[in-house]
């Protein structure tokens, strides 16, 4: 029994990290329309800049997120403008192969550079340990669920408090008539893909210190992320919170009550019956006619 | 230059190309090149499927590796559970091991296809991703992830003199590839001019004006579904038979989905030659590179493929062979009648107005 509720507090404390990586593409998909393949590369891109960080210069792990998170947005920035933006007609199904494509460049640079060996990020935070009761707990798992819940928060702020944050969800909305009232959707877009981008850095952190990694894990981070944010119904910030803890704990209790090889083909399966009842997902809105 | 003569001369190229394609490892003469050309036919016949489904339809299958890798598996399995003995018997089953993943492509293609647009992409991916992880867990049947062999091939019971073994083995893969090839681009040639395919070009531009319109879209886009997932399947058999073996991470590839979307959009999505002319190109540029950048881990090869995917998606969006027929035409109309070219291509520009304009695109082509 003991071992269920160790796994479930594990599965909240992970599913946080994921809600972080599935939320920045969520946001994306809200506001252009379009999926970015690259965000699981972008997540390993980020626990290597945090693993070299950590190891050349002996940065503290949350402290080079200071250095990590605006290179990030300014990398996501610069493929909105390079790659995104000049894609004119059927962008939604374009946008999912050129993000496909940087997804492949970077696991080519990332091969390169670290080679195929598996690493991870090593630290105090993931040696030491606290009791609760029975069990123990690493630091990184409460400090990854605090970061991810930090800085949802501040995009929840960021969103509903601030008039980018009015700008963005109008853009979300509709986005010819956010253009008509006179916000600068491509700006917005741009800005939205490197919060995005920033947000899988962040989630990369907190990844690579709890999971061994090698370049090509995107594939399989990709693949959660995605099924995460369908289940949750595309677009929708809620339900990828929602979606994300559910696939963590329905992942780790499987993992216990009956085997880790089959943790992660529960939650595709449930994935599966979702979509047979509610196409759109948990909280999505039935796609209408789109011109 | 007369209809007449126009048509002579195409017929004409047509089986010149064939001829060349027939009498191809003779003038290679080297297996190295054959080994690449298998693969180049292989591709080109499950890229060829994949353009009947996502080509006509509009729908993006991202998730093909899946059945690319049941026919792999299936075509193992089935090796070793009736003891057959490597030769010609296997080539016989790789129609079988295509029809068994159009069978799995029925209720995964019905669940993915109550989806639409990118929530039907992320699904596909996502199937793909679940097959994956079931060639590693069900052990009893797949072996894990050290996979199956298929066995060996010793002898093709057939001894031409002046051949040696080793120059010999390749031709049969060779040939049974070119004919998988040939029957994709006949059931390609006959969607295409049929009622079904007009139907399903109705889809892609206008899903439900055409389901207004009258055509039954859900079976329509299942059945050019599972038509591509037969020959992912038979050409996933044909090359797993080839390579000598299945193995979870390498027969079921994320890397052969982007490819296979790569190579039709490359040659031009929703044409009859594109899927066969990107096959054939990129398939050949990826051995190749293979065999000169060993270095890195594959890395560098990852980045040729990303950067040449931006650039035929960023530059070419309508792919070399509808680009290049755009060219000719200009070039025609010129000749011709100077004065009218400009406002004619104008009007033959690919996307300038709704069905009407488009559909000449994919006949330019076809005739490509």
């Amino acid at each position: 029994m003991s071992l269920i509720l160790d796994a479930v507090i594990t599965g909240i404390l992970t599913g946080g990290v994921y809600a972080l990586m599935a939320s920045g593409l969520t946001l994306v998909f809200g506001v252009m329309d379009i999926i970015n393949i690259a965000q699981g590369a972008l997540v390993i891109l980020g626990a290597y800049l945090s693993f070299v960080l950590q190891q050349q210069f002996h940065l503290d792990l949350f402290l080079g997120l200071v250095i990590t998170l605006p290179a990030m947005f300014i990398l996501g920035v610069i493929i909105y403008v390079l790659f995104i933006r000049p894609l004119k007609h059927d962008r939604t199904m374009l946008s999912i192969l050129v993000t496909f494509a940087i997804a492949l460049i970077i696991e080519g640079v990332l091969t390169i550079v670290f080679h195929t060996n598996t690493r991870q990020i090593q630290s105090p935070y993931v040696t030491q340990s606290f009791q609760i009761g029975d069990f123990y707990l690493s630091y990184i798992y409460v400090f990854g669920f605090l970061l991810s819940a930090v800085l949802l928060g501040a995009l929840y702020l960021l969103l509903y408090r601030t008039k980018f944050g009015q700008g963005l969800r109008a853009s979300m909305q509709n986005r010819t008539a956010a253009e008509l009232i006179g916000i600068n959707v491509d700006r917005v877009s741009a800005y939205t893909f490197g919060i995005g981008v920033a947000l899988a850095a962040a989630g990369g952190m907190a990844f690579g210190a709890t999971t061994a990694f090698v370049p090509g894990s995107h594939y399989d981070l990709i693949s959660r992320l995605l099924a995460i944010i369908v289940f949750a119904g595309m677009g929708s910030l809620g339900g990828a919170l929602i979606a994300a803890e559910a696939m963590l704990i329905v992942e780790n209790v499987t993992a216990v009550v009956w085997s880790p090889v089959w943790s992660s083909t529960v939650f595709f399966v449930l994935l599966v019956a979702i979509l047979i009842l509610r196409p759109q997902g948990l909280l999505g809105k039935l796609e209408g006619r789109k011109q | 230059m007369t209809d007449s003569m126009a048509k002579l001369l195409k017929v004409g190229s047509l089986l010149l190309l064939l001829v060349l394609a027939l009498l191809f490892p003779f003038i290679a003469g080297n297996s190295t090149y054959v080994t690449i050309a298998i693969f180049a036919f292989g591709f080109a016949a499950a890229a060829t499927g994949w353009n009947v489904f996502s080509g006509y339809t509009g729908y993006i299958a991202l998730g093909h590796a899946a059945y690319y890798g049941i026919g792999g598996y299936t075509l193992a399995i089935l090796c070793q559970h009736w003891h057959i003995a490597g030769g010609w018997i296997p080539f016989l089953l790789v129609p079988l091991a295509g029809l068994v993943a159009a069978v799995f492509s029925v209720p995964l293609g019905a669940i993915a296809l109550r989806t639409r647009r990118h929530t039907f992409v992320v699904v596909t991916i996502a199937t793909f991703f679940i097959l994956q992880l079931m060639s590693y867990n069900l052990r009893g049947l797949t072996n894990g992830s050290s996979g199956i062999d298929f066995p060996l091939i010793t002898d093709w019971g057939i001894n031409i003199p002046g051949i040696s073994f080793a120059d010999f083995y390749v031709l049969p893969f060779y040939y049974v590839a070119l004919a998988l090839t040939l029957v994709a681009l006949a059931v390609s040639w006959f969607v295409r001019n049929s009622k079904f395919g007009l139907g399903l070009l109705a889809i892609r531009d206008d899903e439900d004006r055409a389901l207004g319109l009258g055509v039954r879209t859900g079976p329509s886009k299942l059945f050019a579904f599972v038509i591509s997932a037969f020959f992912a399947g038979a050409a996933g058999a044909l090359l797993s038979y080839y390579i000598g073996g299945v193995q979870p991470t390498f027969t079921f590839d994320a890397l052969f989905d982007v490819a296979i979307a790569l190579m039709v959009f490359f040659g031009g999505i929703g044409t009859l030659a594109g899927p066969i002319l990107g096959a054939l190109v990129l398939e050949s540029v990826q051995k190749y590179s293979a065999t000169v950048f060993t270095q890195g881990g594959g890395g560098v090869y990852l980045i040729i493929y990303g950067a040449l995917f931006l650039v035929v998606v960023l530059l070419l969006p309508q792919g070399v062979i509808p680009s290049l027929s755009i060219l000719w035409n200009k070039y025609v109309l010129r000749r011709i009648e100077p004065t009218d070219a400009a406002e004619d291509t104008s009007a033959g520009t690919p996307g300038a107005g709704p069905v009407g304009d488009r559909l000449p695109r994919v006949n330019e082509g076809a005739s490509a």
